[in-house]
């Protein structure tokens, strides 16, 4: 029996090339698991039919010594909007639940020739909108520490895979939290590199300003890893870029915690005394923790909304139905787009086109659009003179722990609002990771807390030191 | 903000909206609209030069790296109605 709980991607490849165990025995491992739990979790929208032919081909490479990497033969799970040749992605809609993808993702061509076993495709809020992965046209995931409640969201199905030992890593998006929330609230570590490190290129657009593919996983390490493999400037996105940030600090890191924004108004009193917790953790570990100043953060969350709003509403008119994807007839050619989009989106992704819409007509885009990206430069320079004193800042990851399934649904206000402390990292590009850091106890059950670490824009190897020294103490 | 707001606005997008809709959209996109207000109250000069950060425009030559019909008959298989390789839609009048 493969002990899948404390595996970790150099466990799994020692154990692989020494003949430890076979590709095909790990991957069987985790199907094993899939087969067991995700009945009742619903991470998993699509489990790939040849996992063990992939999982063959990884054992041939190893065998014959070709190209083998750390990753080779490595099972993973890939978010629904994450395109994989020739296989189903749906982003989670019934817009293109039968829409297969014609390329490959920078990412995954980058897994593929490392060698990486594709599990399969996991569930998420439809078109990356939501934040509990509610929003799905396919039915929510459960978080496996307690089945009644979300696992977070859009990347719920990713985190629920990894938390719930049915894939050792997982990829995800992130938009204003995507990864980092639904990792905290199911006990795993989720890392959204800096904007323009990691090519969004097959990455299904939702607001091509904020979004970035990052990592879910249980240990750094593996984060690290999954990282190294798939970073690196890409012509196809012309975002992208090389990381310029050379050598990490030698000196000790020091550490800033945003003034007046940690506190009582709306954050579970067990979220505060965890958070204060690991700030005593980190004192004891000789690390200078200070208060910072940024200004304007208070208006992050109307910031990001109003401009994810147009950036979503203009990423999603492409699904008309006219080249791929679900079609349905109306009158006349104009008509088809009418039913077409009405049959497709879900509610919220329906909202947030309305609103996209009416914050980018004239009369109002001044007010809103402009407006918000003048107060979003405004916050990014914020961050730039914050870190000039300090070289990572620390939050809670989420105002609470996992809520109920059900409960905050039918309020799209209260859900925006639990975003509050991971929007800013896709604000102002900066690479964010959430670690976790304690349990709050509800009804006999363990939910898990995170603390969420922040770094200057290319700085993420800042963020991967501290979180070593702290995980090992 | 009127229903007949939201009218436009579904048009504008293209999208259908049920009676239903239009009244709960309206009661939520009124609140959520109220919230991102806020944005307002920060005095900032508008008409600068604005930053991006490290974002710049990319260019490439204007050349064709592919080979004819390389993906013509994946993409093909995908559209929702077709004759031979010709992706078929009503007609615009």
């Amino acid at each position: 029996m493969i002990d899948l709980k404390d595996l970790t991607i150099k466990k799994a490849h020692e154990a692989l090339i020494t003949g430890g165990y076979s590709c095909v025995e790990l991957a069987q491992a985790y199907l094993d698991n899939i087969k067991e739990k995700d009945g009742n979790v619903h991470a998993y929208l699509e489990v790939f039919a040849d996992i063990i032919k992939q999982a063959k081909e990884a054992d041939r490479r190893i065998r014959e010594k070709d190209n083998v990497t750390l990753m080779t033969g490595i099972p993973m799970a890939v978010k629904d909007n994450i395109l994989i040749k020739g296989r189903i992605a749906s982003s989670a809609s019934k817009s293109l639940e039968n829409y297969h993808a014609t390329y490959d993702a920078t990412v995954i061509k980058k897994l593929k020739e490392a060698g990486a076993v594709f599990l399969g495709r996991t569930n998420m809020d439809e078109f990356a909108m939501g934040g509990s992965t509610e929003n799905s046209a396919f039915g929510v995931t459960h978080n496996p520490h307690d089945l009644e409640r979300v696992a977070g969201g859009t990347s719920g199905g990713s985190a629920a895979a990894v938390a719930g030992d049915m894939a050792l890593v997982a990829l995800g998006s992130d938009t204003g939290g995507s990864i980092r929330q639904p990792s905290s609230f199911c006990g795993v570590i989720g890392f959204k590199p800096s904007y323009g490190i990691v090519s969004r290129y097959g990455l299904m657009a939702a607001a091509s300003s904020f979004d970035q593919i990052g990592a879910i996983g249980k240990n750094i390490d593996d984060i690290q890893i999954i990282f190294d493999f798939i970073k690196g400037v890409d012509l196809l996105d012309s975002t992208s870029r090389e990381n310029k940030q050379i050598n990490t600090k030698n000196s000790k890191i020091k550490i800033g915690i945003p003034k007046g924004f940690v506190t009582g108004d709306g954050i579970d009193k067990d979220v505060l005394k965890n958070f204060t917790e690991s700030v005593e953790k980190l004192k004891k570990l000789n690390y200078e923790v200070m208060e910072i100043n940024l200004t304007n953060l208070r208006y992050s969350l109307a910031t990001y909304y109003t401009l994810i709003f147009a950036e979503e509403a203009s990423n999603l008119a492409r699904y008309d139905g006219m080249r791929y994807g679900l079609h349905v007839d109306g009158d006349n050619s104009i008509d088809d787009y009418f039913k077409t989009k009405a049959t497709g989106f879900g509610p919220e992704v329906k909202r947030r086109i309305i609103l996209g819409t009416y914050i980018l007509s004239s009369g109002y885009y001044d007010a809103y659009y402009n407006k918000a990206n003048i107060v979003r430069d405004l916050i990014r320079e914020d961050y730039q003179k914050a870190f000039e004193k300090v070289d990572i800042i620390i939050t809670p990851t989420t105002p609470g722990p996992a809520f109920k399934i059900g409960e905050k649904i039918t309020d799209p206000l209260q859900l925006y609002l639990e975003d509050i402390f991971t929007v800013p990292a896709n604000l102002a590009g900066l690479p964010a990771l959430s670690i976790p850091s304690g349990f709050k106890e509800v009804d006999g059950k363990k939910l898990p807390l995170g603390l969420q670490l922040f770094a200057n824009n290319g700085k993420e190897e800042t963020i991967f030191a501290l979180v070593k020294d702290f995980e090992n103490k | 903000m009127e229903i007949k707001e939201i009218e436009k606005l579904a048009k504008l997008a293209r999208i259908d909206l049920t009676e239903i809709e239009k009244q709960t959209y309206l009661k939520e996109i009124g609140a959520i609209l109220n919230y991102v207000d806020q944005i307002k109250e920060v005095v900032a000069k508008t008409g600068e030069e604005r930053k991006v950060g490290d974002l710049h425009n990319v260019m490439r030559g204007d050349e064709i790296k592919k080979q004819s019909g390389e993906n013509t008959e994946i993409l093909v298989n995908e559209f929702p109605d077709k004759k031979g390789n010709y992706l078929k839609v009503k007609k615009i009048l």
